[in-house]
């Protein structure tokens, strides 16, 4: 199996306002195509985790692989890349830009990113939306969708760049049941039919339980 | 790398829903250069006028023979006495002729520098004009009409009649608008005036001369320069003054200096002579400046805050394209050319209202007896007063824009989404 991300000893200290042991020896390992979710109380630090791997947060100790790539210790500048060509993100709250359009706000890490002509990303980001069933919305402001279809959009952009791994900060956590089943389906037909590695940090247990591997952590420890 | 197209475009899609703000934002800068164009035009329009007030009829170099104490007295000159502290009391000034001496020889060699544009000769005598019984006191001065409209602008300050009438008429005086009120006079009669000596000759008017200084207006009038000599009963090489006017004014110290070495006379630099002009024109450019500044400090403020206010509403999107691998560096991008936008529209507009008020300014009716060419107030139209607001305009943007972008670039994009 092919490793996409690997976490060796990681440890991370908050400093403020007293010195706070987050992370204790966080070691595992994500394979291609896997869904992975990751559980536990409010606290536990597995957002403080997700931001690590993301490259936002640099501030621990330990090692971060990213296809067989260390990034500890790499330039904020070639993090941004990194987190521009082969991470995708989706967050709790939707984050869209309200003054583009859908369409535009699904190609701006492409454009970013800039390896390709203004009409192959609007292509490719017309596509994205049609495998999330919202091609309909492309040219309506962001601001003027609802809040499943806002998650989708987000959804398309993590998507744009073709990204190794996407990872989910509670995607679902102020979504309906229907809209977060919605983005469950959307997320195990990525895993499973493109083979890509899925993050998720979640509180709801259905959709836990759904993944292909939990990873349970308690007071900065994986458990299990 | 940085994608200039992506960051313009997000700058200039968040100016356009912002429009209001960046609209009051771009006004401040507006009307800091438009006040910065007014100001300026019409301060430096003031300015030259008044010193082409004086400065224009001022010749740059004035030779003529001073009356002065002789540098050696003769004790000076006694072997014995070398080696002393000589003290000589009440010393009088050396009898000389006023006339210049080798005058036209002076005036030619002059007239074949080619750093000078002209020199021309006057004969200055004192004169009483006579009305009645009355005797006024007064200046007359010999002249050649044409020459001195063509180096001296002679022709701004002859109200009626013209240099070439007066050139024409043998007897005829361009009388002093002064004088010419006091007594009464008008073009065409004949006024009077005696020299020193007591001889009396009746002269014609040819016209009037004003030069907006009512002291001189009062006293000094102008004929031909051999009428005045054939009222002196002098030759035609009675020459007291030259003038000469240079090409370039900042030569004048030198050639001055130049010309009392060589010819013994006595000449002075138009610096040395009016250096209180300069000071004024420096004190009222300084005045202009100091409130132009002023004004684009405030017009920098409002950008700032402006900025400050986008930044503060804007911290989620911020987060968000720091998230999808916007550098720190690009969200700075952003902000700054906002800030650019925002000074080169305000600028441009700027620019305009300051063209605009100017034209306007320079219509309005400005009349005064003391200026006989003024009609309107004057305006200095000069394209680097523009380019100038311009660079302003953009250097107090970028400075206004620079902090608070700094602060954007700087915002841990984790904190704002955990922050949710």
């Amino acid at each position: 199996m092919e490793t996409v991300l690997e976490a060796k000893n990681i440890n991370k200290y908050f400093k403020k306002p007293v010195l706070f042991h987050v992370l204790k020896d966080i070691n595992f390992k994500i394979n291609k195509g896997e869904f992975v979710s990751i559980m536990g109380k409010s606290g536990c630090g597995k957002s403080t985790l997700l931001y690590i791997l993301s490259t936002m947060d640099t501030e621990y100790e330990g090692e971060l692989n990213l296809n067989n790539d260390l990034i500890t210790g790499e330039s904020r500048q070639k993090l941004t890349f990194i987190r521009n060509k082969h991470i995708g993100f989706v967050f709790q709250f939707h984050y869209l830009l309200s003054e583009f359009t859908v369409l535009e706000n699904v190609m701006l890490p492409a454009k970013k990113l800039g390896e390709k002509s203004i009409k192959e990303i609007e292509k490719d980001a017309l596509e994205k939306l049609k495998i999330l069933n919202i091609e309909h919305l492309a040219h309506k402001r962001a601001s003027q969708v609802s809040g499943g279809e806002k998650q989708r959009v987000a959804i398309a952009r993590a998507l744009i760049n073709n990204p190794l791994i996407i990872m989910g900060d509670e995607p679902t956590g102020n979504l309906d049941s229907h809209n977060a089943d919605n983005v469950f389906n959307i997320f195990k037909k990525l895993s499973v039919e493109d083979n890509l590695s899925l993050l998720i940090v979640t509180h709801d247990e259905d959709f836990a339980n759904r993944t292909d591997r939990i990873i349970t952590m308690e007071d900065g420890r994986i458990i299990s | 790398m940085v994608n200039w197209t992506v960051i313009l475009d997000i700058a200039k899609k968040q100016l356009i829903t912002k429009f209001k703000s960046t609209a009051i934002a771009a006004l401040g800068v507006t009307f800091g250069i438009g006040a910065y164009i007014t100001l300026v035009s019409f301060m430096t329009g003031l300015n030259n006028m008044l010193d082409d007030l004086i400065l224009n009829q001022t010749p740059h170099i004035h030779i003529y023979n001073e009356i002065e104490p002789s540098k050696k007295q003769p004790v000076d000159g006694y072997d014995a006495f070398k080696n002393s502290f000589n003290v000589v009391h009440s010393i009088k000034p050396k009898l000389s002729q006023k006339k210049i001496h080798n005058a036209s020889p002076i005036i030619h060699f002059l007239n074949k520098n080619k750093e000078v544009k002209g020199a021309i000769p006057q004969v200055k005598m004192q004169i009483f004009y006579i009305a009645g019984s009355i005797e006024i006191a007064g200046n007359l001065t010999g002249i050649q009409p044409v020459e001195e409209a063509r180096l001296f602008n002679f022709r701004d300050y002859i109200i009626a009649g013209s240099p070439e009438k007066l050139k024409n008429t043998e007897n005829g005086i361009l009388l002093g608008s002064g004088i010419a009120k006091k007594m009464a006079l008008s073009v065409g009669d004949r006024v009077q005036i005696s020299t020193i000596k007591g001889d009396i000759f009746p002269l014609k008017i040819v016209g009037f001369y004003q030069s907006g200084i009512s002291d001189i207006d009062a006293i000094q009038s102008f004929v031909n320069l051999k009428t005045v000599q054939r009222i002196l009963g002098e030759a035609q090489n009675y020459i007291t003054d030259i003038n000469v006017k240079l090409y370039d004014i900042e030569k004048a110290l030198l050639l001055s200096q130049k010309t009392e070495q060589q010819f013994n006379v006595t000449a002075i630099d138009i610096k040395t002579a009016n250096a209180q002009f300069e000071t004024g024109t420096n004190v009222r450019n300084l005045i202009t400046y100091a409130v132009s500044i002023a004004l684009l400090i405030v017009a920098g403020f409002g950008v700032y805050n402006i900025l400050s206010m986008l930044i503060y509403e804007k911290m989620n999107d911020i987060a968000i394209l720091k998230a999808i691998g916007f550098s720190g560096n690009d969200v700075q991008y952003i902000f700054m050319s906002q800030a650019l936008i925002i000074g080169i529209i305000g600028g441009i507009l700027g620019l305009l209202i300051g063209l605009i008020f100017t034209n306007i300014i320079s219509t309005i009716p400005f009349k005064t007896d003391a200026l006989a060419k003024v009609d309107t107030y004057p305006i200095d139209f000069n394209v680097w007063y523009y380019i100038i607001g311009f660079s302003f305009a953009i250097i107090s943007t970028f400075f206004a824009g620079y902090l608070p972008s700094l602060k954007a670039k700087k915002i841990d994009p984790v904190k704002i989404i955990r922050g949710q």
